[in-house]
């Protein structure tokens, strides 16, 4: 349970609360320790925002607004990541942040999900996205307790992944090819669904399991559909791909980073996109946070960034 | 008829599934960084015993088994069925082999069991925590004989074996503890 990990009273008991307490302690010591000797600036933005997030796979938790002067402000919503309001202070020429922050986010709480949730979420000027990812390795192995571990690092392709471990290739497999595999493997009664749909569902059935036992695996190059806010690229193949990744540690998905997208107009596109999404699906259309595309319209620079999960990084590193 | 929602599922919670009752196990959330999120749920077939595991789109909704738990008292077998009675009403409902299972070993007639009702037919049985039954067969219990750890095989009137204590003999009567299915002590 992510909850068990030092940040919940109601899972600590007097036998192991200063020793959870400690290792939470410690750890969060030692990223301050990692940033300040790379001279990566701790910021602190806000928890509260006027804007929800469009992503149709995300539901901001909210509030109502006790002095809104109109319908329109009448609610405030929680983070689900500091992500727009630190790419603000990039666009405002901060340089390198870094964030430890609280996020919400209406997922059904579980082993690995919770409502309420720690990130570290951190930015890079003049980043690729194969040296974040570089960086992400080059921190966990500086803040691992255990000093004596060397977990080899393992960089894969979103491609290869799934055909190592789902026997399929995501790129060139039609939709219907996908269901027809999945269904092998997995009983489900809903069919006729979008191709990211079946993606998804062999990535966390069949892929992630086997992802990051004794290594830390990173999958990147992830399709074009699933870009959100990262650029695109051509991959060896000429495949245009997302510079997207994700770490895994024991089967445990831990961070999601970009190569950042910084073209406003593609940004704002995008957004749109996601809202026709959202009136497909039955859910309620978002207003889109113009502040954030107005700073990306006063330039965004060069960057990568990244979000990951403390509290699943303590489960992890504790395994 | 009621629906669950996947935002409702947890352990014990009972689904009608390709049109048999269904137990959850076990529910687990699976989430890709960006994307959709499953529930990835182990079942229990009441009707079969089978458990397998089924993924649900989360959000999905899906029919709620109208299962209840009532006390009934247990009164004999023809072999084929098992016949239990509301001690209200004094109405007799048969529970089939499938139903019974296991319980079959520890029923002893006028105990007071939990009958699992689906569509008013029982789906399982469960018999209470504690039941006192009488010795048929066992050996004599040697003097000293501790190569068994210190106890042997005893046959009970409902026909389950248990191990009991050397010193336990023929025609005793045995409190055994059904869930695990240990002597506990003579009754």
């Amino acid at each position: 349970m992510i909850e068990s990990t030092g940040a919940n009273p109601a899972h600590l008991s007097p036998s192991d609360v200063q020793k959870k307490l400690l290792m939470r302690a410690s750890l969060l010591a030692r990223i301050r320790q990692y940033f300040a000797r790379q001279g990566v600036v701790e910021v602190e933005t806000p928890l509260l925002n006027r804007y929800p997030v469009t992503d149709p796979q995300l539901e901001n938790l909210q509030v109502s607004h006790p002095f809104a002067r109109n319908k329109i402000d009448k609610w405030l919503y929680l983070n689900t990541s500091p992500e727009y309001a630190m790419k603000q202070l990039l666009s405002l020429g901060s340089g390198s942040i870094y964030q430890i922050s609280k996020a919400f986010r209406q997922d059904q709480p579980g082993r690995l999900h919770s409502m309420e949730f720690t990130l570290l979420e951190w930015y890079r000027v003049d980043f690729d996205m194969q040296q974040l990812m570089d960086d992400v390795a080059a921190l966990i192995h500086a803040i691992d307790p255990d000093q004596t571990r060397k977990r080899s690092v393992q960089k894969l392709c979103y491609r290869d992944a799934f055909i190592q471990y789902a026997d399929i290739d995501p790129f060139t497999a039609t939709a219907q090819q996908l269901e027809a595999h999945t269904r092998e493997f997995i009983d489900i009664d809903f069919t006729d669904q979008p191709k990211d749909t079946w993606l998804d569902l062999l990535l966390t059935h069949r892929v992630e399991p086997r992802l990051g036992h004794e290594t830390m695996t990173f999958i990147y190059d992830y399709p074009k559909s699933q870009a959100a806010l990262a650029q695109l690229r051509q991959d060896d193949a000429g495949n245009t791909v997302a510079a997207r990744f994700e770490l895994y540690m024991n089967g445990i998905e831990l961070a999601n980073g970009y190569q950042e997208l910084n073209d406003a107009e593609e940004q704002l596109a995008r957004f749109e996109q996601d809202n026709v999404t959202r009136r497909a699906m039955g859910k309620t259309e978002r207003a889109i946070d113009q502040d954030f595309i107005t700073s990306l319209r006063s330039g965004l620079p060069d960057c990568s960034g990244v979000a990951l999960g403390i509290d699943r990084l303590l489960l992890a590193l504790n395994e | 008829m009621g629906t669950y929602s996947t935002n409702e599922f947890k352990n014990g919670l009972k689904l009608i599934i390709d049109g048999d009752p269904c137990n959850i196990v076990e529910n687990e959330v699976v989430k890709p960084g960006k994307g959709q999120a499953f529930n990835r749920v182990r079942l229990k077939n009441l009707k079969t015993g089978r458990t397998w595991e089924k993924t649900f789109k989360s959000g999905e909704s899906v029919e709620a088994a109208d299962v209840v738990e009532t006390d009934m008292e247990y009164l004999y077998t023809d072999g084929e069925f098992w016949y239990f009675m509301d001690s209200q009403t004094f109405d007799q409902i048969p529970a089939s082999a499938e139903a019974v299972e296991d319980a079959k070993l520890f029923l002893k007639e006028q105990d007071s069991c939990v009958i699992t009702l689906w569509n008013g037919a029982p789906l399982a049985v469960t018999p209470p925590n504690f039941v006192e039954l009488e010795v048929t067969e066992t050996d004599p219990g040697l003097k000293g004989d501790t190569a068994q750890g210190g106890t042997k095989p005893a046959t009970l009137s409902t026909g389950a074996v248990v191990r009991v204590p050397l010193f336990i003999e023929q025609g005793e009567v045995l409190k055994i503890d059904t869930r695990t299915g240990e002597y506990v002590s003579r009754a």
